[in-house]
């Protein structure tokens, strides 16, 4: 067993594990931090992907020891920690967009994005496609997720009227961004 | 007091939420990481189940110690098949396709033999989950290797090898549908031997991996005699049922609880082996037991899906009538039959005609046992197999006869007046309008634009070709009327259930049968409700997936949850609405048909001013001291809604694709699609799953393929291997619908769920193969890697030879297939 002293998330931890303890699995079965999952064992679905240091990881590439006197944030860590607080530009744009449906991908999504954004504050359709294409999503077919990153970007840029940051998400009402022209054609 | 927010009587009814963008309920736990997925859960005392597999596709087990790793620390139990044989039973195929369907039995763990790579040999219950995978490497295992079957044309051959020795051949079943013999179309036979022309292909459909993000997971608790049983499943009600039959253990005094799922799309459609051991498990020792697979673990042993050989035969006359239609399946089973193996092929049995008129149709199929992991339900489930070897064939018809591939579809398919039409399978197609569709596919992706590039491309000898592809398709969706699974000798029914509950503060529980797992019911069945109650979307809780609160359902698959479960939670209302009714009338002291229900709230028609909401009646039915005499006390409401037909969604998908002639690359320039599914509650819902279903078919067409070597073991055993489509690998999709509202069906929603996969991968091997056709080629096996289309340019044939061994990739003259196929002999050559 090896001591390490991590942030996750705003707390500080002191814990013993086992040295070939993976990062992911530390944050789930020892911190109980549950919304960052496991999707498969090669590191190629993202599903499990938290900042560390402030960039993005897929903690299953990362051994536990490896986090030590480091600063972790998860899915659970970038809207407030109490209820109601205002969720992450990114988050919120996931919701408005419709850029999730069973949502298992979508932690690693949504923490993979913000790097990107952090990286490109204003990327194209093809430039974040390319951002994500380490982050596997078997429901979406990733238009919808790729409209929610530009239209978070948009927002996290201030192009949008109103300040994102200081809005908390909006209460649901029809997504006007949203155009599907059902054509009427009544039988 | 009252907690009801007054509204002023008589206001004009609110907008309508059918038919809204709604943003989705279920988004605020996904998007924060408060999930409830199974593996989650943490119970005290709660120990870990890990699984042995087996490394080897056919093989006698012929020594099996486990003594060593019983001794490992932390090891709590160890068992082998021997332990658990008195007590396992035989997973459940509910699907017996005919009377003498051979079922060879599956065990849930190996007892003497192992028939497919990765099958169950024994099993460590440790005290973590380290602990029990640690301890598998001290088990001691050997097997005497026995023939592996691979190859189903091999298989059905006489004296090829047996995947069970048991019963005296590879063929499970072989299922019959003669349109002619049916009395709904003309002989089959004599429409061939009378036809100008005749086009047969074989086409191969891969054996894909569902592949659901979430791995499956199962938790069991015992408590006394009962259990509770969380499982990452599309079916909880169905699994209850079948583990009580499979285990023993009473119905009632088992409870399965779907919490949040991440995606199914039919893989999670399935009674699993771990599922019934880790109830084995939780049963002998008494304690909470959970069992998570590896992605590796997912690939090589949750079911696959297609994998068929298709002989197709069709037959037109010179001027592109079509005549017949003759088709002859291999659908490759594995090495047991699961819940509903047999019956995919069988679903796909009526729709291979698609939306054409052919006046002769039959169908035949043999279900064959191979030493690999058993196929089951993947999204479509029969019908993508289907709609890929119509949409196929005709594109080649249309290249025999000189004819425009739109043109001959023109011509043959069922025209908007025609409805409703019953086809040479017996269905009867409810409502739509194909050429309607299609014209604003047309507009939506620039036709005769693309056109002009592609003639320009050509002429210029351009590296990079391009081609257009179509596919215009119909499936059969909402199962199902539970009279027609009858005749197709499935097990179960194919109603759905709901309730309604009219809590005291004016809230509602809305509780369906129907379970979700990505698809947004919670979202949709609100808005249903909303609209039918007239209460605020925010006052509806959509209650699902747990037995002891939904007790009654058949869950989600097949495009079933709005056209079945969404039209059962609409009855319920109905009949809360009428005891409401009653309710008013009394405390309105008027005639019940005095009264109008508008927005929520009941009035006495002509007297402006008076009326109750029907939220405030739920408190005065709850509180029942000024109630109608005679009249029970409460105005909830339970229904079970049982389909007379299926609803069959059309659309028209147009692939524009690039082929670069140099590197075999190939590159979707454009995608368009018009998909016609009947009334839509949720728009927003809907471009998703037509998105979601692009991917999957797309993926088919270009991407994925399970592979196994000659060995048998699986190839594509990872994500590095098995290629789901990343946001880099996939187009922008321009979508579009029009709305032919469902008849008979009281909502109008005909079903999305599969429409995209079923339609897409012929649009999009049609597109390549228009792209390269003047470069003499005319097929190219899927899924379309740069090699593959690189050698049928350049070498000839369709690009498959080189395959790895031992798939269904591995080419076959058309002489072997025609031994191989049982029924006559495919017609060789073009022309009669």
């Amino acid at each position: 067993m090896t001591q390490i002293n991590v942030r996750v998330d705003g707390a500080s931890y002191v814990d013993d594990v086992e040295p070939r303890t993976l990062l992911v699995h530390y944050l789930r079965e020892q911190l109980g931090k549950v919304g960052t999952v496991v999707g498969c064992d090669t590191s190629n679905c993202g599903a499990c992907t938290v900042h560390l240091d402030g960039q993005a990881v897929k903690s299953c590439t990362v051994l536990a020891v490896q986090a030590d006197g480091c600063q972790v944030t998860t899915i659970e860590g970038i809207a407030g920690s109490e209820p109601g607080a205002a969720l992450h530009p990114v988050q919120r744009a996931f919701h408005e967009m419709h850029g999730l449906q069973c949502g298992f991908c979508t932690p690693g999504m949504i923490m993979a994005s913000i790097d990107l954004l952090k990286e490109n504050p204003d990327p194209s359709d093809d430039e974040v496609r390319e951002g994500i294409e380490g982050n596997l999503c078997r429901c979406t077919g990733y238009q919808n997720i790729v409209r929610a990153v530009r239209h978070a970007a948009a927002e996290m840029r201030g192009d949008a009227a109103d300040d994102p940051e200081a809005s908390p998400a909006e209460v649901d009402t029809a997504a006007s961004e949203h155009v599907v022209e059902p054509v009427a054609v009544q039988a | 007091m009252t907690a009801v927010e007054d509204r002023p009587v008589g206001s004009l009814a609110p907008a309508k939420e059918v038919g809204q963008a709604r943003l989705r309920k279920e988004d605020a736990r996904l998007i924060t990481g408060r999930t409830t997925w199974t593996d989650n859960m943490v119970l005290p005392g709660m120990l870990h189940l890990a699984v042995l597999r087996s490394p080897v596709a056919h093989g006698r087990i012929t020594h099996l110690d486990v003594s060593a790793a019983k001794e490992r620390p932390d090891v709590v139990a160890v068992y082998t098949g021997r332990d658990l044989a008195e007590e396992q039973g035989s997973l459940p195929c509910a699907w017996p396709v005919t009377p003498e369907m051979v079922n060879p039995g599956h065990p849930s763990i190996a007892v003497d033999s192992v028939n497919h790579v990765g099958e169950a040999v024994a099993i460590v219950v440790a005290r973590s989950r380290t602990a029990a995978a640690d301890a598998l490497e001290a088990i001691d295992v050997d097997y005497e290797p026995l023939p592996v079957v691979l190859d189903m044309e091999q298989a059905v051959q006489d004296g090829a090898a047996l995947v069970h020795d048991h019963i005296d051949s590879n063929t499970s079943f072989h299922f019959v549908f003669d349109g002619g013999e049916n009395g709904v179309a003309e002989d089959t036979e004599q429409a061939f031997a009378d036809a100008e022309v005749v086009v047969s292909r074989r086409f191969v459909q891969q054996r894909l991996i569902p592949a659901f993000m979430e791995p499956r997971a199962v938790v069991v608790q015992p408590s006394g005699d009962n259990y509770t049983l969380w499982s990452s499943t599309q079916i909880p009600h169905i699994l209850r049922l079948m583990l009580a039959m499979v285990t023993g253990v009473p119905e009632h005094k088992l409870r399965v609880i779907a919490p949040d799922v991440g995606g199914g799309f039919g893989g999670k459609l399935q009674v699993t082996p771990e599922e019934v051991l880790t109830l084995l498990v939780a049963r002998r020792l008494g304690k909470p037991v959970k069992w998570t697979e590896t992605r590796s673990e997912s690939l090589m042993t949750a079911h696959h899906g297609r994998d068929q050989i298709q002989y197709i035969d069709v037959a037109a006359d010179r001027e592109g009538n079509v005549k017949g239609l003759r088709c002859r399946i291999l659908a490759d089973m594995g090495a047991y039959l699961r819940l509903v193996s047999p019956g995919v092929p069988v679903l796909g049995a009526f729709m291979f005609g698609g939306i054409y008129k052919f006046p002769a149709y039959r169908f035949e199929c043999d279900g064959v046992f191979t030493n690999k992991v058993p196929t089951d339900a993947y999204r479509g489930a029969g019908r993508p197999e289907a709609t890929f070897a119509v949409e196929r064939i005709m594109d080649e018809l249309a290249v025999e006869l000189g004819m425009d591939p739109l043109e001959l579809r023109r011509k043959n398919w069922i025209n908007a007046e025609e409805f409703p039409f019953t086809t040479s399978a017996g269905m009867t197609y409810d409502s739509g309008d194909y050429g309607a569709a299609t014209d604003q596919a047309l507009e939506l992706i620039g036709y005769d634009e693309l056109r002009a590039e592609q003639q320009r491309r050509r002429e210029a000898g351009d590296p990079v070709q391009l081609g257009i592809g179509f596919s215009t398709f119909t499936e059969m969706c909402g199962l199902a009327p539970s009279r027609v699974l009858g005749s197709l000798s499935y097990g179960a029914g194919g109603w759905e259930h709901a309730s309604i509950r009219m809590l005291p503060t004016g809230k509602v529980e809305v509780v369906t049968g129907s379970t979700p797992h990505g698809q947004g019911h919670e979202t949709a069945w609100s808005q249903l409700v909303a609209d039918q109650l007239g209460v605020p979307f925010e006052d509806i809780e959509v209650l699902h997936g747990d037995t002891a609160i939904s007790s009654r359902g058949l869950d989600t698959y097949g495009s079933r949850s709005l056209v079945v479960g969404g039209v059962a939670v609409v009855n319920a209302a109905v009949k809360v609405v009428a005891k409401a009714r009653a309710v008013a009338a009394h405390l309105l002291e008027a005639n019940e048909d005095d009264l109008d229900f508008r927005g929520g709230t009941f009035s006495v028609r002509g007297t402006p001013g008076s009326g109750i909401s029907i939220q405030e009646i739920a408190l005065a039915t709850f509180a029942s001291h000024d109630f109608p005499e005679g009249v029970e006390p409460s105005i909830d409401a339970d229904a079970t809604y049982d389909p007379d037909n299926f609803s069959f969604p059309h659309g028209t998908h147009i692939c524009a694709m690039e082929v670069d002639t140099e590197t075999g690359f190939v590159k979707i320039r454009k995608y368009a699609c018009v998909d016609d599914v009947g009334t839509i509650v949720n728009p927003l819902i809907v471009e998703g799953q037509v998105h979601g279903g692009l991917a999957q078919g797309i993926a088919q067409a270009l991407y994925e393929e399970a592979i196994y070597d000659a060995d048998g073991n699986l190839t594509t055993g990872s994500f590095v291997d098995y290629l789901i489509p990343s946001a880099a690998d996939l187009p922008h999709f321009d979508t579009g619908n029009t709305v032919h509202a469902a008849p008979g069906n009281p909502i109008g929603a005909k079903g999305v769920g599969e429409a995209g996969c079923i339609a897409s991968t012929p649009a999009v091997v049609n597109a390549a193969l228009d792209a390269v056709r003047h470069l003499g080629v005319t097929d190219i096996r899927m899924p379309l890697t740069p090699e593959r289309v690189w050698r049928a340019v350049h070498q000839g044939g369709d690009g498959g030879e080189r395959a790895t061994a031992g798939t269904n990739a591995q080419g076959a003259s058309s002489a072997e297939a025609a031994g191989a196929s049982a029924g006559s002999a495919p017609i060789e050559g073009d022309h009669l």
